[in-house]
């Protein structure tokens, strides 16, 4: 057989056996698919899809928009998210550059610094419940003890209880994102840092000029992320207010399962709905940032 | 050591010191306040004691033995939670391996498409998605089903599985799948004989991710199961909020005895944790 003729045979070969892998391949390809796409369908776009079609009457929006407790509730979501995501990242970007010092103690630090994350919310959200609770918790006690008054009713004041959410919050997630920056602060080349002390740059400079630079697009993302987790925390919220005083506290995260409880799917739905022009955005930067 | 240098160095560790205090101070006093009630009788620990003026350990000898009405299932209920988490690690294991693959080394078309609907189910709030799932779960019948549990944190932790899964699964090379081709493997020996060994470090980051998740989740457990017999332990920790009178030493007890696994899982797998969940993070 000359080689022309190989030549001939494989070229008209190619394409049919190529083609018969392929579809092999891609039928391959569904099977090992077919298990996430049965749990895609099943929990996620049949629910999400039904309870939007339950949401549709526009009567819902109109008895949603009459409940007074929706409009402090969007208020205090906006707080919320302002508020504590702001100081939360800041904070982690702050306690990232402290957890990149080189000593023993740190990183003994370190590894305690990361358990609020690591243990479940309900006992430690409750733990800081009960020392607020103002006859018998350890705060008010030791505040009768130090100037013989009672301590403020912490909990009973929806500004102040709404402020501890946020701080319980910020508790239990700050370890999480310190982390995540200080991984980005160690990828940063050390020479820059060499470089920049040779030429005599202080602390700041070397923040302003490297650090931020290098660090600012992992922030961003960090923030936006968390703005979006922060959205769905029904616990910071729930498991230590309870909503009250009064359904004053309540977030949309919360509000949406208070209307489920009482068997109210359409508002619980439409409540979530009206969460949408906040979320859809958020959701779809960071689909355009991490699907490449 | 220059005088000025040596001040210079007092000052950053003094620095580093007023740091590290405050950061130490504030995650632990929470935790501290839950054990120092773990080991008080209720009226030390409802004393306002900042340290255990009269230790004990007869809130855990109450707590195993069930000896109180809040706990009458307690060991049934960690055994629910132990199930529900290893269930919800094994079914997240198998849906998001088999994806990774079918969209990292087959290259199927529409793998994108695949990618795409999980991340976007990633992107939504847990607590949104709980009212569909809710209402949904009724109409498949499976409230009060541990199956609706697993299912939901199933459908929870996979997206974010295969994310993490298919980084990794990008990092092989391509030579691999395409010498065991040659030599004729199909693609399920591929998946079984390459694929599934290399991939050993990035499967227990994510068998640990979705065992935790589901551990630790309040929220879904307490709407989707009631029974005090089919509940989870976080949601029978919640009930003891249902009564003025709840003993608070119990529940702390209960709760500190519930935190103790994660902790310790945590930090059994801390090196494939970082390693394999902030690589993600910190790319994106």
């Amino acid at each position: 057989m000359t080689a022309t003729a190989i030549d001939e045979a494989a070229r008209r070969e190619r394409p049919r056996r190529a083609g018969f892998a392929l579809s092999e391949r891609q039928s391959w390809g569904l099977l090992f698919v077919a298990p996430y796409l049965a749990i895609f369908v099943g929990f996620v776009l049949f629910p999400v899809g039904f309870s939007f079609w339950l949401a549709r009457s526009p009567r819902l929006y109109v008895e949603l928009a009459n409940d007074p407790i929706f409009l402090r509730t969007v208020i205090n979501t906006f707080v919320f998210l302002v508020v504590a995501i702001n100081v939360k990242m800041a904070l982690a970007l702050f306690l990232s550059g402290f957890f990149t010092h080189r000593r023993w103690w740190v990183k003994v630090l370190a590894v305690l610094f990361v358990l609020p994350w690591a243990v479940p919310s309900i006992p430690t959200i409750l733990s800081v419940r009960f020392m607020l609770n103002p006859e018998w918790g350890v705060i008010n006690q030791l505040i009768f003890q130090l100037t013989a008054e009672d301590g403020p009713n912490w909990l009973n004041d929806p500004t102040l209880a709404l402020a501890l959410s946020m701080l319980v919050h910020i508790w239990k997630s700050l370890p999480f994102w310190t982390l995540i920056l200080l991984a980005g602060r160690l990828a940063i080349p050390h020479e820059l840092y060499e470089a920049a002390s040779v030429d005599g740059a202080g602390a700041w400079h070397r923040f302003r000029y490297i650090t931020w630079p290098s660090m600012s697009t992992l922030y961003i993302t960090c923030t936006l992320l968390s703005m979006i987790f922060t959205v769905g925390d029904f616990n910071s919220v729930y498991l230590l207010t309870g909503g009250g005083p009064a359904d004053l506290t309540h977030v949309l995260a919360t509000l949406g399962i208070r209307y489920l409880r009482l068997d109210q799917v359409g508002l619980a739905m439409a409540s979530i709905v009206c969460a949408l022009p906040l979320v859809l955005p958020l959701v779809y930067f960071m689909m355009k940032r991490l699907s490449r | 050591m220059s005088p000025r240098k040596l001040l210079r160095n007092i000052g950053l560790e003094a620095g580093l010191l007023l740091i590290g205090i405050p950061v130490l101070l504030w995650t632990l006093i929470p935790i501290y306040h839950m054990f120092l009630f773990a080991i008080s009788p209720k009226d030390a620990a409802f004393s306002g004691q900042l340290w255990p003026t009269n230790p004990t350990l007869r809130n855990f000898e109450i707590v195993f033995g069930q000896k109180h009405h809040f706990l009458n299932h307690f060991w049934l209920q960690m055994f629910n939670s132990l199930i529900i988490s290893i269930g919800t690690a094994a079914i997240t294991l198998f849906v998001a391996t088999a994806a990774a693959f079918a969209i990292s080394r087959l290259r199927m078309k529409g793998g994108r498409l695949v990618m795409n609907m999980a991340l976007l189910t990633y992107f939504i709030p847990a607590a949104f998605l709980a009212v569909p799932m809710y209402k949904t779960m009724g109409m498949y019948g499976l409230l009060n089903n541990d199956w609706a549990l697993v299912l939901a944190m199933a459908t929870i932790a996979s997206p974010y599985a295969i994310w993490i899964l298919r980084q990794a699964s990008d990092k092989l090379p391509v030579e691999l799948d395409e010498a065991a081709m040659i030599d004729g493997a199909s693609p399920f020996q591929l998946f079984r004989m390459i694929y599934l060994p290399l991939m050993v470090p990035s499967l227990i980051a994510v068998g640990t991710y979705a065992l935790l998740l589901a551990w630790n989740e309040y929220l879904y457990a307490f709407l989707l199961l009631s029974k005090d017999t089919a509940i989870t332990l976080p949601v029978a920790l919640g009930n003891f909020l249902s009564a003025d009178d709840s003993p608070w030493e119990l529940l702390m007890t209960a709760g500190f005895l519930y935190a103790l696994p994660p902790a310790a899982i945590y930090y059994a797998f801390r090196k494939y944790m970082s390693s394999g969940l902030t690589a993600g993070a910190v790319k994106g």
